[in-house]
């Protein structure tokens, strides 16, 4: 007797989801083909078929402009993808968890905290390995001292939720810049990277990120029922046999991870967090089901689109890909701030 | 059945409930009345473990309480505005689905039964913020019948009804009680109401309960004059007892 009543209700749809890979294909060709050498779209879409196993075909490239498209351009695409992916995916489920929809990597102080790890790790020239784990453990202080700061100033607030991130990020910033100004010899090298960028030379960061992304990709994806049933409040949530406080914070920690890995191979790029899944939200419903799979596809897509718009704007020079995400995530940071009703 | 056994709850080093003890039989509706800030609703959540508290409660002798067993409803309940309706009936299923889990086929069933229990299924893909007061109430209620809990805490489930819808839901959840053979426990404040339907009352105050038995024992005016001043009356007719306020000569 299944029928009508709960037929319509918020699940996922494959026809959505196919249309985000068919968007997100076209992203990612447009992201292989624009860029300072040029790169012919029918020959650079051949050269990649022919580089499937057990296919040839005639693709007219040069050997250079393959280097360029396999050496450079596909693995910049990819990481875009998976930074922008993680990004997205990370906000939404902050979103969900403190019930806050200006939470984001970037507002909750979590990616200013990641980057002070990544800085310590960059300026003592430690190992490279050491930047994602350092990362990490300066975005789990930060969120939780934006938490706990939050909720003791004005419990759950949207704005003492959100001042407090201002405060946490500020703290975090000034102790990096001191960090940098007493190693002058890698600032220059630090502050490129503080600004966001996705620029990248073989596959090195992409392998970094994949498991990042995976793991905290599959722990969000997994929880999105139960956020769902977190929108009731945690006393209900409680009564309906959820542990709330379990999911929050293996949430939160999933988040944070996936936040930190993003950090530690492409700076600091803020508002993708919130721009994403608020877009989504609004073109397909309130649930965390639909939310947070889709702005991982969609993550992607932005990040692809905005690298590309970095590239272009300025060609042959670069901007800063952290500079054209605030460009268009400060206005609808406004936005949202006007339009969302949040119970004080 | 449900019971409670010696429970206490302290908050900050303050007594705020207990020692109480009731036990409410299979199939029973106790309603629990008493001025603001009695403990009416501390009692509630003490069932479902939302406040710490020395003591029993239970069902059983045996294991602890989980959303099987008990379905919960607080006296505002949070309702996201654009979720829907089938949408947040479902949540109901939640104890019975694994963490990582989705809702199956007796999910969907049981929640298509509690909407068509209490006559939702035309407005099942609603958004919650656009039900009136009575559609809202019996959402809830439909969402506590999806948990399949054979016992049902309410607290205040009449709150902002006005006396017509008021009458309706408790209708509701009387029939509910008789053909699913629930327990009910309800926090109530209208005294009147409370007489009519429940079949047992405790009268609490100050975290203690004063006074417990049937509606035309417990509402009387000598019981219920120390807690509600000493305006209140009680008439008596064949329909039972009704409560109403007097006035103070001046």
């Amino acid at each position: 007797m299944t029928t009508a009543a709960t037929a319509k209700s918020a699940r996922l749809r494959w026809h959505q989801v196919a249309i985000g890979l068919v968007v997100l294909l076209l992203a990612a060709g447009v992201g292989l083909t624009v860029g300072a050498a040029p790169i012919p779209a029918g020959g650079a879409l051949m050269a990649l078929v022919d580089g499937l196993p057990l296919i040839e075909v005639g693709h007219g490239l040069d050997r250079i402009q393959l280097r360029i498209l396999y050496e450079i351009r596909f693995p910049r695409v990819v990481l875009g993808g998976l930074v922008g992916s993680v990004l997205a995916i990370s906000g939404a489920a902050y979103q969900g968890v403190f019930k806050n929809p200006l939470a984001d990597p970037y507002l909750l102080g979590v990616a200013a905290g990641a980057g002070l790890g990544a800085t310590a790790a960059l300026g003592s020239g430690a190992e490279p390995w050491t930047v994602a784990p350092l990362a990490f453990a300066g975005g789990l202080a930060a969120v939780f001292v934006t938490y706990s700061l939050g909720r003791s100033v004005g419990g759950r607030t949207t704005t003492s939720l959100i001042l407090a991130g201002v405060a946490v990020a500020a703290f975090a910033t000034a102790v990096q810049t001191y960090l940098l100004q007493r190693r002058v010899d890698t600032l220059r090298e630090v502050y490129s990277w503080i600004l966001g960028r996705l620029t990248t030379v073989g596959w090195d960061e992409v392998w970094t990120m994949a498991p990042y992304t995976a793991v905290a990709g599959l722990v969000l994806l997994g929880a999105r029922r139960l956020l769902d049933v977190l929108s009731v409040g945690d006393d209900e949530a409680r009564a309906l046999g959820v542990k709330v406080d379990r999911v929050r914070i293996l949430v939160v920690l999933a988040a944070t991870l996936a936040t930190a890995a993003a950090v530690s191979v492409s700076g600091l790029i803020g508002f993708v967090g919130i721009i994403v899944p608020h877009i989504i939200r609004l073109a397909f419903g309130w649930s965390y089901r639909v939310i947070l799979p889709l702005s991982m596809i969609f993550g992607a897509v932005f990040m692809m689109s905005a690298d590309v718009v970095a590239r272009t704007l300025l060609s042959p020079a670069e901007l800063p890909i952290g500079v054209v995400t605030a460009f268009l995530g400060a206005p609808f940071f406004v936005l949202v701030l006007r339009t969302s009703r949040v119970p004080r | 059945m449900i019971g409670w056994d010696a429970v206490e709850v302290f908050y900050a080093g303050r007594r705020a409930l207990g020692p109480v003890s009731l036990a409410v039989g299979d199939g029973d509706w106790v309603g629990l009345i008493g001025p603001n800030g009695a403990g009416k609703s501390t009692m509630l959540k003490t069932a479902v473990g939302l406040v710490e508290h020395t003591g029993v409660v239970g069902l059983r002798e045996e294991g602890p309480i989980a959303g099987h067993d008990i379905a919960w409803m607080p006296q505002r309940p949070a309702m996201p505005e654009q979720m829907g309706v089938a949408d947040y009936v479902m949540l109901g299923r939640s104890p019975h689905i694994g963490y990582l889990g989705r809702e199956g086929r007796r999910d969907r069933e049981a929640v298509e039964a509690a909407l068509a229990k209490l006559d939702l299924v035309d407005i099942a893909h609603r958004p919650l913020g656009t039900l009136s007061g009575g559609e809202a109430q019996r959402a809830v209620l439909a969402r506590a019948l999806a948990q399949g809990a054979p016992v049902l805490l309410l607290d205040e489930p009449t709150a902002n009804l006005d006396i017509g819808h008021a009458i309706e839901v408790l209708e509701v959840i009387d029939e509910l009680r008789l053909s699913e053979r629930l327990t009910v426990v309800t926090a109530i404040h209208d005294l009147t109401l409370a007489g009519r339907f429940c079949q047992r009352l405790a009268l609490l105050a100050d975290g203690v309960i004063m006074a417990e038995g049937a509606p035309s024992r417990v509402l009387v005016e000598e019981i219920l004059r120390p807690h509600y001043g000493d305006s209140v009356r009680v008439i008596r007719d064949a329909e039972g007892p009704t409560v109403v306020p007097g006035r103070r000569r001046h």
